[in-house]
């Protein structure tokens, strides 16, 4: 067991590090929320009119309806660029140590997933942390409630990084993921607008939306944020986040012989 | 004496190509073998199949003692192996490398703070161990992979084409390093190489040519009449430029 818990917090330890080497990329996923929460939301404020809904007891404003899904979108950017960095890896071959250790691999996928999720939870609580400086503040209670739902979108949205990490044989493939993965995947969720008002422009999109599991991260985050408990968001984002880890380790398989024409 | 290594009827095809033709040969504890063939001779090939980054088509391979199919996670326990490239990551220094990499085979604190100093000092890195890798060159980088794959005492070797992009004498001191390890503690070497002067005349030879292997024998026994480049230049047929 000890061997397992080495080698997982040497995981963590080094994506620590890779992120504390590339302050660029924090500063680039702190400024994306925040144009979002601090110009979009003020042009929206206006034009979106918001009912009372749970967990909101009262009248919000539009920027502290988006607070939860800018969260989510943290998330999702954060494992999409992991899964960006798996792809350099396995390029460059730093991802072969991984594949190569004699403990599983099952397991060694789990502490490079559970390593960008703490990455994400510290970028989420840096923006939570502004936005209440702009006056969007949570109760004290959701800062913590939130955590384990913050975790669990973490490993969801990094399982599904992992598993397109997988199936990308290059670098340059990733720009699809970008076009087909994160913005339909943001948009077609409750990040940016209550489901009841995509319902009123188009049913088909309400259920994709419905069937999003992005929009079930979004709405965990949301409910925890206020110590709330939502029951179906948080089984949808348990299944989701069990099918994608499963995925991910199926798509780092060896069987599935991935490498081509090596000389 | 017992094989270290033992490869037998190992097959890999990548669609219709045939990458590796049922390869076969074995290598006893403490013996040095240079697996030589020119580029694309199938050498990348075998070494992702025993280190299990691709898998493939059944075939007995025994790593000290170990059957790589039905216990590949005790097989990979007592491989050490060092990529043709470069897999340190060059923000770290040497000794944060050897640390992580010493965490994935369940090596940590000061077990871990002694095998690295050990290691370090082998390959005569110790001096530069906290410097980032992005400093070092070519040559202390090798040193730095091969002290690493030493850190789980592994009783073979496995080197990939590790002298490649490296200047003669720096690729000098890594051969000889790695014969040193062979001699001294009785590790296994694999050594893939198309550089017939990295080689010994006890060094164990497997020619690897089209997948297939052409001899497996002592290097001075297979240029007995000729030397060991003419030799490997006339059964592979490739130009003398290829293995100078």
């Amino acid at each position: 067991m000890t061997a397992y818990l080495t080698s997982m917090w040497a995981i963590i330890w080094r994506e620590g590090l890779r992120f504390v080497h590339q302050r660029e990329r924090f500063v680039a996923a702190l400024v994306r929320p925040m144009v979002w929460l601090l110009v979009f939301a003020a042009g929206f404020r206006a034009a979106l009119g918001l009912s009372i809904t749970p967990p909101y007891q009262t009248y919000i404003t539009y920027e502290t309806y988006i607070v939860p899904g800018l969260c989510g979108m943290i998330i999702l950017f954060n494992g999409m660029q992991s899964s960006l960095s798996l792809v350099y890896d396995r390029e460059m071959g730093s991802m072969r140590l991984l594949l190569t250790s004699p403990l599983p691999r099952w397991w060694l996928l789990f502490a490079k997933l559970l390593g960008s999720s703490m990455i994400s939870l510290v970028q989420v609580y840096v923006f939570l942390l502004i936005a209440g400086l702009f006056g969007m503040v949570m109760p004290p209670m959701g800062y913590v409630t939130v955590f384990p739902a913050l975790l669990l979108a973490g490993l969801m949205l990094g399982g599904l990084g992992l598993f397109l990490s997988s199936l990308i044989k290059q670098l340059e493939s990733f720009a699809g993921v970008m076009n087909f993965v994160i913005f339909p995947m943001f948009f077609l969720s409750s990040a940016l607008y209550p489901l009841w008002k995509m319902a009123e422009s188009s049913q088909t999109l309400f259920l994709i939306c419905t069937f999003n599991p992005f929009t079930h991260a979004v709405e965990m985050i949301r409910f925890a944020l206020y110590a709330e408990f939502n029951a179906s968001a948080f089984v949808w984002s348990v299944l989701a986040t069990g099918v994608f880890v499963g995925l991910a380790i199926w798509g780092y398989d060896p069987a599935r012989g991935t490498k081509r024409g090596l000389g | 004496m017992t094989s270290a290594l033992s490869i037998s009827g190992l097959s890999h095809n990548y669609g219709a190509r045939a990458a590796l033709d049922n390869v076969s040969f074995s290598v006893e504890k403490g013996v040095f073998c240079a697996l030589l063939g020119p580029n694309g001779a199938g050498k990348s090939t075998l070494y992702s199949r025993l280190t299990r980054l691709i898998t493939g088509a059944p075939a007995q391979i025994s790593i000290a003692g170990v059957d790589l199919e039905t216990a590949p996670r005790k097989a990979l326990a007592r491989m050490g192996i060092v990529f043709q490239q470069s897999t340190l990551d060059l923000d770290l220094t040497a000794h944060q490398n050897l640390t992580y990499f010493a965490a994935l085979h369940g090596i940590g604190g000061r077990e871990a703070r002694v095998r690295i100093a050990a290691a370090l000092e082998r390959l005569d890195m110790a001096e530069r161990a906290h410097e980032k890798v992005r400093a070092l060159n070519g040559g202390h980088r090798r040193r730095t992979e091969i002290a690493r794959a030493l850190l789980h005492r592994p009783q073979v070797l496995l080197l990939d084409e590790a002298t490649v992009g490296l200047d003669a004498a720096a690729r000098n001191q890594i051969t000889a390093h790695v014969h040193d390890l062979c001699a001294d503690e009785g590790i296994t070497v694999l050594w893939a190489t198309h550089l017939t002067d990295e080689i010994e005349p006890d060094d164990q030879v497997v020619i690897l040519h089209h997948g297939k292997v052409l001899a497996d024998d002592r290097a001075r026994v297979i240029a007995a009449q000729v030397s060991l480049k003419e030799a490997f230049l006339a059964m592979t047929g490739e130009s003398a430029e290829a293995a100078s």
